[in-house]
């Protein structure tokens, strides 16, 4: 086990130190930094002290080492727009991400399960067959344009709910959440939905799929000889199984989650990071769009390892052995 | 190992399931024989149609300016203009038939997935069936690209690329290409492997053949049913990608409008009720997604021996 983490471990620093590689190659070595890293906007002063502090004078192996060096303390370059360091900008917005992906996470298993679980007891019934062809419409709608018809509805044609932005907010220990108010609720209902009907409709899928296998397997038959109610062997028996596989998914889900974010952000002006990185881009503000790439990495880096050793923990059906390759 | 998203599902699905069954009549015939998997195909072949044939069939160029009508900008669906025509689905601000945008924006978003997915279906076959055939140091450098890429979602490769390079009909392609190929080289990777260990590979091999034939001739037309069902619903994706991008403004130019930029066009009349310029093009590309989607969705089932009745 301890093996299995420690080389899981391994792989994920090596995928860390990649993506910094590949960054500096980008920003360094291919691009100009100064274009790059330095404002355009800046006095010829100003760059100059900008060069000297990132060593754009010196050899690029030395620029590697102090590129290496600041990136460790946490210095991603400063914004262009906003003048504060770029990770401290992103990181005041990680928690509306973070929370719109946790709220449509939680749609996503409350809903999707239950409904996967009856098109998999009743694969050839109109319920079954109306579930899943509700899943295809599910993932085959674009997200964003999903969510402008959500606005078109809710917000527009009926007036129920907010358009956009956060709503009222309450501080938790510190951060600003807005699923605690009821206004912030309202703002922070469309924006879920949006970003968890996809999801929803792949944990349907898993669902029915997981379903249709557990239901056949004699534990289940046995069940029912006993004459248990079917209720209790779909609780205790079928769910209880199906939840393993689906535990996983959702938990490397949560990395897709925070990356489509980006859209549902853009759409609901939810100001998370990722309506951060498109504004970015539309402004050139590129230390921050670095210093995006980076943190990103590195959450989603960190969320699978979680994820899989989770997994290894929980399934004891898994080998750690087959898993060294 | 650790992968994420949709795809992976549908991907580790028909590499466990797709194993070649029956000729392709059969599989043809399976696949009309389910009512939604023939409207899928019937979706598929129409807007293929409409795609290629929209310089004829559209009521107008909407790229011609001087055929644009200032005067009728901003009409409703069914409106008729001043000037006498009618506009069955409305115009946008500068007086463009949103009809003739949602054909030409077809043509562009199809152009741009197709090929997409034609290039990264090539790159990662090539590459699933040299890890296979190889093994080794071969197959450990590619698959450990394919594992990190996969581990990271695809829409945030495609958008991280297209902030460096900027917007393009060729850099999108690239994007799309560069988050796709992965998946393919996995799946093609998976079923080879399987096919490697048959006997009428060291047959081949014993008649020293070339490496590149054996691959070529043998191995990849082997690999191709699981492979099949997976660039089906790839297509699906790649043009929901293409969308996407060109939504949030990092896509194809506006020289250039793929469904996507029409709706991101129309999203800022949505507030003010003009619904239409967002509505139908989202409908348009709904309609080639469902379709693509029903017909990959069947196919799976066709090709997977485990669900046979």
């Amino acid at each position: 086990m301890l093996v299995y983490m420690l080389r899981r471990l391994g792989q994920s620093v090596l995928a860390i130190v990649a993506m910094a590689v590949i960054v500096f190659v980008g920003v360094y070595a291919l691009g100009n930094p100064v274009d790059i890293l330095i404002s355009p906007e800046a006095t010829q002063l100003d760059m100059e002290a900008a060069v000297q502090r990132l060593g754009l004078d010196k050899p690029l192996w030395e620029q590697f080492t102090i590129y290496v060096g600041n990136v460790l303390h946490g210095d991603l370059g400063k914004s262009f727009v906003y003048g504060t360091p770029a990770l401290t900008l992103i990181l005041q917005r990680l928690p509306a991400t973070l929370e719109l992906a946790f709220v449509a996470l939680a749609l996503s298993v409350l809903f999707g399960v239950p409904l996967g679980v009856i098109a998999g007891l009743k694969p050839d019934t109109a319920a079954g067959r109306s579930i899943m062809a509700g899943s295809i419409l599910g993932f085959s709608l674009p997200n964003f344009w999903q969510g402008m018809m959500l606005i078109l509805v809710f917000a527009v044609i009926l007036g129920w709910l907010p358009a956009g932005g956060r709503g009222t907010m309450v501080s938790v220990l510190g951060v600003e959440l807005s699923v605690f108010t009821a206004d912030g609720l309202a703002h922070l209902i469309l924006p879920a939905l949006n970003l968890a009907l996809f999801k929803m409709s792949l944990v349907i899928r898993l669902a029915r799929a997981a379903t249709r296998e557990v239901a056949l397997q004699d534990y289940v038959k046995f069940a029912r000889a006993k004459g248990l109610s079917e209720r209790r062997i779909v609780l205790m028996h079928i769910l209880k199984t199906i939840m393993i596989p689906i535990t996983t998914i959702l938990g490397l889900e949560l990395a897709s989650m925070i990356a489509f974010g980006i859209v549902t952000e853009t759409v609901f002006s939810w100001p998370g990071m990722g309506k951060l990185l498109i504004d970015s881009i539309n402004l050139l503000d590129r230390p921050v769009i670095v210093a995006y790439l980076m943190l990103t990495v590195f959450l989603i880096v960190m969320i699978n390892l979680v994820v899989d050793i989770l997994y290894a923990v929980l399934d004891p059906r898994i080998s750690l052995k087959d898993m060294t390759a | 190992m650790s992968d994420t998203a949709l795809e992976t599902v549908t991907l580790e699905e028909a590499v466990l399931d797709a194993k070649p069954r029956g000729s392709l009549r059969e599989v043809l015939t399976a696949l009309f024989e389910d009512r939604l998997a023939f409207v899928g195909l019937i979706l598929v072949l129409l807007t293929a149609f409409a795609a290629l044939a929209a310089p004829w069939i559209a009521p107008q160029n909407p790229y011609d300016l001087a055929g644009l009508d200032i005067l009728d900008g901003g009409l409703a669906p069914g409106a008729e203009s001043p000037s006498g025509k009618v506009y069955w689905l409305g115009t946008d601000e500068q007086g463009r038939d949103m009809l003739s945008a949602i054909l030409y924006g077809l043509r562009i978003s199809l152009y741009v997935a197709g090929l997409a997915t034609l290039i990264a279906l090539a790159i990662g076959m090539a590459m699933g069936i040299i890890a296979a055939y190889f093994g080794r140091i071969t197959e450990t450098i590619i698959m450990r690209v394919v594992d990190l890429q996969l581990g990271f979602p695809s829409i945030l490769i495609a958008l991280i690329l297209l902030a460096v390079l900027g917007r393009g009909v060729d850099k999108v392609i690239m994007a799309l290409v560069l988050s796709q190929w992965a998946y393919y080289a996995r799946v093609v990777r998976a079923s080879a492997l399987v096919e490697n260990r048959k006997d009428y590979i060291a047959a081949a091999q014993c008649l020293a053949l070339s490496h590149r034939r054996i691959m070529a001739r043998h191995l990849l037309p082997n690999c191709l049913p699981p492979l099949i069902v997976v660039a089906t619903v790839q297509i699906a994706h790649a043009i929901s990608l293409e969308a996407t991008l060109s939504f949030l403004g990092v896509g194809v130019p506006i020289t250039e409008p793929s469904l996507g930029l029409l709706i991101s066009n129309g999203y800022d009349y949505l507030l003010s009720g003009r619904y239409w310029v967002a509505v139908f093009p989202g409908m348009a590309l709904l309609l080639i997604i469902v379709g693509v989607n029903l017909v990959g969705d069947r196919l799976r089932d066709v090709l997977n021996p485990r669900l046979q009745r």
